[in-house]
């Protein structure tokens, strides 16, 4: 909702910090952890655009990197064949877009239930994979760009929209995926907090009831998926150029579960949850190097499996529940988790509750 | 001459027809849920529907609300052809309806339910000064912050109804809105129920005859699919055939 | 005549080779309404049990056919008692642990065995059979009257075993089955273990063509996933009928224009089958039948 005070000093503080973060940073870091972030950044930006469609709008979407590896390919195309950097990074964002809301048109106009959404998207990312595997050879080509089979093919740096002549590789590029990932999510916090956000999460809580009250649901999670399709084909811009590659292992099986797993465990409903998570996977993945005894495909099942059963409702909201238990108002918690039940409520109002909860939200 | 046809055309247009069905006829498989409903409801009427359980009246209420769509016949709002529409396209006619399940966004506040409904016509700053003014009229003020799915059912019931009312609609169709309230709740439903008639023709689906009575407005009587009979609430239970099929067994 | 038989053999195998893969997916989702995404996994592990009996000096065709088929029944059964069970009638999150158990299963096959194949001496046992000028391979003739076998023997189980009786009467009404005594949880568990046991035996059986990795479930997933979805919950005719004709369009477009757009005819093909049917074939047709 737009009118809540705490909220809103939160995000200012945020802002304030993940700008600092941007200015102190990069320079602070060594090469590895720096080369490592440039990696990390675009999946904290995947998972966020899993988080934006899936918290918020309910649209559980296991492929998110069939959008993820177009953008990446549709960057690659265009600054390949047109040397243009920026024009490349707005065409990848619209075919991710576009490609989603295709994709969307199919899934929402036919109602698919959640399950069959799930399995859709899943197998789209998949069988992209093994058709983008398979375009090795001369003839698989977009233009002046060889799409490359399992080797994938080469994303050109990207250069400054206004000093062409400079291109962004190391810190620089640190820089630019630093801020796309802070604009991004601000972007999202905006849309959750508009009219249209709303009317996301009401259909997500309930879709009769919006369509009762005349909010076409097919057109609002339409629309929701395509703007999820877009940032998660800018992460896949920033991804390849991490490597400067892209191949069709972006689609790959691994991503779409590392995706899933970043909203898990960060929580559902929140933003900051999927980034969070990113970022603590990949401490995770640095602090096991490349010993032999446990590997990350190990630990990122285990923490899925752990999530799913232990704790559903992801770390965020969690810690967040548990600040609130903490700073003093531990009664009137209790009576809010006892109010949640419907039908005993009317006997426990109390004014403290009401605070609580919409701190809570 | 002419100023008599003129009045006849201005009566006529205070009579308009709001709501007609022709012919409506629903079947699920080999059930046959509504046949050959012929209804009309006029502007600024208050009409309820009534019959015993299975009558049709509910089929008939989701054909209306877009949530079906019927066999054959034709569902027409203010002479719009609306047969087989979808539910948002009827509520985005300037329709309010609320189904016979409280049917709310259990995870948001009171004021945030009622807002969704004021916004999607109006700017933000004038659908927050209604969505203040209608949770007043619906009593909840004092819990306008708290999560729906933590209240007692008949104030949920009432959340529904206010996002009926902050949709400012001049037609409402609601399904058993008394459903499962106590006598004084179901007062003051009877209550807002007749507000709401100030400025919106009404269609309730109900059976309790007491709150039909408090609500008054005629009653059209469903029976095994078809409209039994029309009138006031008088006539209707003065008459013997509705007696015997709805009000007999109760007496 | 060559040809044709050369196209016939192919397709059939197309067809055979998607229910081979689906199949114990299929059973698991028809009776339990579960979708285990580590059904992948649990073909791979077939093959791993093919491939560790064979480097020990078991014949293949007891590998393939018996081992195969137990240890990953065995495994199953353990999944279901450790994990599934905590989940029943949540869908989704069922499909987030098993995805999860997915990810766990080639972490722990990757750490035991390594990220390479084991073993190089694993071949199709049978050779190609002679048609005029053209060969055809003798294995995918044997697959192909494999799954028809599975396709029985699952008939079978379900029409004349007690296990299957009290097993689709449990599906239907949990809570009527529990109230004539049947143990609910009991048949579960050994739903589970069969359609566990049933992707052991296809993992066991592709391992020769496909070869074994900790990473190969990955090729499965996908396939079998879109075979149930869009057969629907009917787990015979559904998986049949899905497989016929998700098959049929893969393997005929990849014989006009070959491999790449045959994966993409098949993905199209399903969802348009999902767009028109959203409960799959099975919720519009054959809904009677097993």
């Amino acid at each position: 909702m737009t009118r809540d005070r705490g909220e809103d000093a939160r995000l200012i503080a945020l802002a304030v910090l993940a700008i600092a973060a941007l200015l102190i940073l990069p320079g602070t870091l060594d090469f590895s952890t720096a080369y490592g972030l440039i990696s990390a950044i675009p999946m904290a930006l995947l998972g966020l655009s899993l988080g934006l469609i899936w918290g918020y709008g309910g649209i559980l979407c296991f492929g998110q990197t069939a959008f993820f590896g177009i953008g990446a390919y549709a960057y690659a195309v265009w600054a390949v064949n047109f040397g243009d950097t920026t024009g490349a990074v707005v065409c990848a964002i619209v075919l991710g877009a576009a490609f989603a809301a295709a994709l969307g048109y199919f899934i929402f106009y036919g109602r698919v239930s959640d399950v069959y959404l799930g399995a859709i998207t899943l197998v789209v990312t998949l069988v992209l994979l093994q058709v983008m595997r398979r375009t090795s050879g001369p003839e698989y080509k977009i233009g002046d760009a060889l799409l490359g089979g399992f080797n994938g093919t080469g994303a050109p740096p990207m250069r400054v929209p206004w000093d062409t002549g400079t291109m962004l590789i190391g810190p620089p590029l640190l820089y630019v995926s630093l801020g796309a990932l802070i604009v991004c999510y601000f972007v999202c916090v905006a849309i959750t907090r508009s009219h249209f956000g709303r009317v996301c999460v009401a259909i997500r809580e309930n879709e009769t009831r919006a369509e009762l009250l005349g909010y076409d649901a097919r057109l609002y999670k339409l629309g929701l998926f395509a703007i999820g399709g877009g940032l998660a084909a800018l992460a896949g811009v920033l991804s390849g150029l991490a490597v400067t590659r892209v191949t069709p292992e972006l689609f790959n099986l691994k991503n779409a579960a590392t995706a899933i797993i970043l909203v898990i465990v960060g929580g559902r409903g929140t933003l900051i949850g999927p980034v969070i998570a990113a970022f603590g996977i990949f401490y995770l993945q640095k602090s096991l190097g490349s010993q032999q005894t446990v590997n990350l495909d190990l630990v990122l099942g285990a923490l899925l499996i752990g999530f799913v059963l232990l704790l559903p409702q992801g770390l965020v909201p969690a810690v967040m529940t548990l600040v609130l238990r903490r700073s003093g108002r531990r009664r009137d918690f209790k009576a809010t988790r006892r109010g949640r039940r419907p039908g005993r409520a009317a006997t426990r109002t109390g004014r403290g509750v009401d605070r609580d909860l919409q701190a809570a939200e | 001459m002419a100023l008599a046809q003129k009045r006849e055309r201005q009566r006529e247009r205070r009579r308009q027809t709001v709501v007609e069905t022709r012919g409506l006829t629903m079947r699920f498989g080999g059930v046959t849920a509504n046949q050959d409903v012929d209804f009309a409801l006029e502007a600024g009427e208050l009409r309820c529907l009534i019959g015993p359980n299975g009558a049709g009246k509910s089929t008939f209420f989701k054909c209306l609300t877009g949530q079906l769509t019927p066999s054959e016949g034709s569902v027409a709002i203010r002479d719009i052809d609306v047969t087989g529409a979808e539910p948002h396209d009827i509520a985005g006619l300037g329709v309010g309806i609320k189904t016979q399940v409280p049917n709310v966004f259990d995870g948001l506040s009171v004021e945030e339910n009622v807002w969704l409904s004021a916004r999607r016509t109006h700017g933000a700053d004038r659908a927050w000064a209604m969505t203040a003014e209608t949770v007043e009229r619906v009593r909840l003020g004092d819990i306008r912050r708290r999560a729906v799915g933590t209240l007692a059912h008949g104030q949920r019931q009432w959340v529904e109804l206010g996002m009926v009312m902050a949709g400012e609609p001049w037609l409402v169709l609601l399904d058993e809105p008394a459903a499962g309230m106590t006598d004084e709740e179901t007062v003051f439903t009877a209550e807002l129920i007749r507000e709401i008639n100030r400025t919106a023709s009404l269609i309730v689906v109900e059976h309790d005859m007491n709150f039909i009575r408090a609500i008054a407005g005629r009653v059209t009587v469903f029976h095994r699919g078809r409209v039994l009979m029309e009138g006031t609430m008088d006539q209707v239970s003065a008459d013997q055939t509705v007696r015997d099929v709805y009000l007999g067994h109760k007496h | 005549m060559e040809e044709l038989i050369v196209f016939v053999v192919t397709l059939a195998y197309a067809m055979a080779n998607l229910a081979l893969i689906a199949l114990g997916l299929a059973i698991v989702f028809g009776m339990m309404r579960v979708i285990n995404l580590a059904h992948g996994e649990f073909l791979m592990l077939g093959g791993y049990a093919v491939v560790l009996s064979i480097n020990n000096g078991i014949n293949i065709w007891l590998a393939m056919l018996v081992i195969a088929p137990l240890t990953v029944g065995a495994i199953g059964i353990l999944v279901e008692r450790l994990l599934i069970r905590f989940l029943y009638g949540r869908m989704i999150d069922t499909l987030l642990a098993t995805w999860g158990l997915s990810l766990l299963i080639i972490g722990l096959i990757t750490v035991i065995f390594g990220p390479q194949t084991p073993s190089g001496a694993l071949t199709a046992p049978i050779g190609s059979v002679q048609v005029g000028a053209r060969s055809i391979s003798g294995y995918e003739l044997f697959l192909i009257a494999m799954t028809l076998g599975s396709l029985a023997l699952v008939y079978g189980v379900l029409r004349y075993t007690k296990l299957g009786l009290l097993a689709r009467g449990t599906m239907q009404r949990p809570d009527m089955a529990a109230a004539l005594g049947v143990s609910t949880s009991r048949i579960y568990m050994a739903t589970f273990g069969f359609g566990s046991a049933m992707a052991g035996l296809a993992g066991g059986l592709l391992a020769p063509i496909v070869g074994v990795l900790p990473t190969i479930g990955a090729a499965y997933v996908a396939k079998a996933f879109i075979t149930v979805i869009s057969g629907g919950a009917a787990i015979l005719a559904g998986t049949g009928s899905a497989a016929v004709l998700l098959g049929g369009v893969e393997n005929i477009v990849t014989q006009l224009t070959g491999p790449t757009m045959g994966a993409v005819a098949l993905l199209l093909a399903a969802v348009v089958i999902i767009r028109l049917l959203p409960q799959g074939i099975t919720g519009r047709f054959f809904r009677r039948s097993l």
